[in-house]
């Protein structure tokens, strides 16, 4: 109570937040159910955000990110389940929650008749911030998103890169312990996208705030998250690191990618030789080798048995490198499995039914 | 309706005591967003000018009655009714119960869905601050500017009176106009409601307007119309029944009458105005209806018993805006954030 009446000025040492549960989670729910009339958005979510790491909710577009999200605000009321927020029920104590959280929702929007600097003050004031202090931290926070250029015009005139991290501003405005983004990076060009994750980091590293971000563009949250939870159908079916989930979703296989001097002899039969070797195709297109190593462990040595074989063989190799899995591909034969997984289900209540 | 959640929002605000309520910093947005705004200029324009000119038509003839009045108690109120025999320009009073309700919705219609279509509506429900100090604030700035600029028109009428015209209010008179006037806030208020309401159901702040405006044009007009009707089918009053049976029968057209808030509006608003008023029924039995054609001309009411005569009015008046008002408000509450 004493850290959550000051919601400003209060600054974060370790790892540990959540006044007074002892919870080192900033984020944590316990089987968070929602339905709309027989439609469930969210089923039996169970999801944990570390304190201090970057958590990409990754999914399609309904599959559940944007009602989680709001769960986990107190902006809608959960079916079933729990959650702690900051240590806190945001359905019993939203204000708390929402003192200590910062929203960018999906497709941010502005008051298009104020500036840039009178809508953050707008926020401030809202958070009890007023006089020199909101003026101070406005100018900070515009300086860390790099508007303050363009901090006085009116927001009708901004892009949808400049609305975005202004959206971000105004999240930071009450100095969150947790950073909501929904959908950050959406609609906004390349480059845009990479500011805005490099000021991700930056917040992250400088502030050791918590983000939990949502997204649907996989490779690009590939860069930026710690951890992902891979969401489909209102269901996490899978959490980790990229490289873990790479191990329980992948085939099973590591994949390298092997290119030779054009012209040269035909160096299949060499790669086969390899043991550990499990396949070997060529890219017509691009000229390369693409090599299934099996198992995944096996790929350190089985890179070193490639480069002498190549020397044996008298091949001149001109590129090795492992390819990194794809969250694309872990996320589509995870949503692949999870929808197999359905179809039993509907079988089993059928035949109960 | 809300009593419980009342209690607990006073609970956990008691709790914080240095925090300014949310509704106060919403509703200070967007009364400065109002006074910036075009329509606040148009509202100026259309009052302004609009009571102005009836009363300056006026003039003349409030000039002629108040030479014989002097004395008289009410001369003053009759700036808001008198209006010249030969114009077609109605009072102040007309103008008044027909522009208000407009101006209410116009003040009204886009207070929550421009937020939504602005996207601006989930940033601002995540901020520390209740839901309903977003309904409450838009609300409460919304009734301010009206009830602002309406003050200023009364004061310049009562000042052209004063200066111009040389009558000078009674006390009476002058509580009865602060009374005309807190009345007209509730009437705007009325419709400030019904603007909030339908700004909550209507996802297109267009159809929300275009809505406000067909419902008063359809009570102003074809409701007036259609009410008489079903009075008439009610209670038709024929040439062949007695005089005590033709009154029970306009009694209770009357009563029906009052189902719509404009003939509430006007009768307690004629009342007020006009201290020799002494009733807003029509007789009931033929006892009063020769005491009432035995009362002498220039007989007056004092302020307490007009206040005694209208407050039924002024209640049902107060009771329809508190539930328009919690119409929008329990709509808003229960509605997703999401479009």
């Amino acid at each position: 109570m004493t850290t959550a009446t000051r919601p400003s000025r209060r600054r974060r040492g370790g790892a540990s937040e959540g006044s007074g549960t002892g919870s080192s989670a900033p984020i944590r729910t316990r089987a968070l159910t929602k339905r709309y009339g027989h439609r469930i958005a969210v089923d039996t979510l169970d999801l944990e955000v570390r304190s201090g790491e970057i958590f990409g909710l990754l999914g399609q577009n309904g599959a559940g990110k944007t009602t989680t999200i709001l769960m986990l605000l107190g902006l809608t009321e959960p079916s079933g389940g729990s959650s702690r927020v900051v240590g806190m029920d945001p359905t019993r104590h939203p204000l708390e929650v929402k003192r200590r959280v910062g929203y960018l929702p999906d497709s941010v929007g502005f008051y298009g008749n104020m500036t840039g600097r009178e809508n953050l003050r707008y926020t401030a004031r809202l958070n009890g911030l007023r006089g020199d202090d909101a003026e101070a931290h406005i100018d900070a926070v515009l300086e860390q998103v790099g508007l303050t250029d363009r901090a006085d015009g009116r927001t009708e005139t901004y892009s949808r890169g400049m609305l975005q991290r202004l959206g971000i501003a105004d999240a930071l405005i009450k100095d969150p312990d947790v950073l909501i983004l929904d959908e950050p990076t959406a609609s906004i060009d390349p480059i845009g996208v990479i500011e805005i994750l490099d000021l991700l980091r930056r917040l992250v590293r400088e502030r050791g705030m918590t983000v939990l971000l949502s997204s649907h563009l996989l490779d690009q949250v590939q860069t930026v998250c710690d951890r992902v939870g891979i969401f489909a159908h209102g269901r996490l079916i899978g959490v980790g690191t990229v490289a873990e989930l790479a191990a329980t979703f992948g085939d099973g296989a590591a994949h390298l990618e092997v290119a030779f001097q054009p012209h040269g002899p035909d160096p299949r039969e060499a790669l086969r030789a390899v043991e550990g070797v499990d396949g070997v195709e060529l890219d017509a297109d691009a000229g390369t080798w693409r090599i299934t190593v099996r198992p995944v462990s096996a790929s350190p040595r089985v890179r070193e048995a490639i480069v002498d074989a190549a020397a044996r063989g008298g091949l001149r190799m001109t590129s090795l490198h492992e390819l990194e899995p794809s969250l694309e591909d872990i996320y589509r034969t995870a949503v692949a499995g999870m929808t197999r997984g359905f179809a039993v289900d509907e079988t089993i209540e059928e035949a109960s039914a | 309706m809300t009593a419980e959640a009342t209690v607990e929002v006073r609970a956990v605000r008691g709790a914080e005591p240095r925090r300014r309520a949310g509704w106060l910093i919403v509703a200070r947005k967007e009364f400065a967003d109002h006074l910036a705004s075009a329509r606040f200029i148009i509202l100026l324009l259309v009052l302004g000018a609009a009571t102005l000119i009836p009363l300056y038509i006026a003039a003349d003839a409030i000039r002629n009655v108040a030479d014989l009045v002097t004395d008289n108690r009410g001369a003053f109120l009759l700036l808001f009714l008198a209006t010249s025999t030969d114009s077609p320009v109605p009072n102040v009073l007309t103008f008044v119960s027909i522009v208000a309700p407009l101006l209410g919705v116009a003040f009204a219609f886009d207070a929550i869905n421009s937020e939504r279509s602005d996207g601006t509506l989930p940033r601002l429900l995540s901020q520390p601050i209740y839901r309903d100090d977003v309904i409450n604030g838009k609300f409460a700035a919304g009734l301010a500017v009206i009830a602002l600029v309406m003050f200023a028109v009364f004061a310049v009428i009562s000042g052209f009176g004063i200066f111009r015209l040389g009558i000078i209010p009674s006390a009476d008179d002058a509580i009865r106009l602060l009374t005309w006037y807190a009345l007209t806030v509730v009437w705007v208020g009325l419709w400030l409601a019904l603007g909030l309401v339908l700004s909550v159901a209507m996802r297109r702040a267009a159809n929300a307007a275009l809505a406000g405006f067909g419902i008063w044009i359809a009570i102003a007009i074809f409701g007036r119309l259609v009410v008489e009707a079903i009075a008439g089918a009610l209670a038709p009053i024929s040439s062949a029944a007695s005089l005590q049976e033709q009154l029970d029968l306009a009694g209770l057209q009357n009563a029906i009458l009052r189902v719509l808030p404009l003939t509430l509006f006007q009768e307690a608003s004629a009342v007020l105005l006009r201290p020799d008023k002494t009733t807003v029924t029509t007789p009931a039995t033929i006892d009063q209806l020769e005491q009432l054609g035995q009362q002498l001309q220039g007989q007056y009411l004092p302020f307490d018993q007009s206040a005694l005569l209208i407050w039924p009015h002024v209640v049902a008046l107060a009771a329809m805006t508190a539930l328009c008002f919690a119409a929008a408000y329990i709509w808003f509450m229960r509605q997703e954030v999401r479009a």
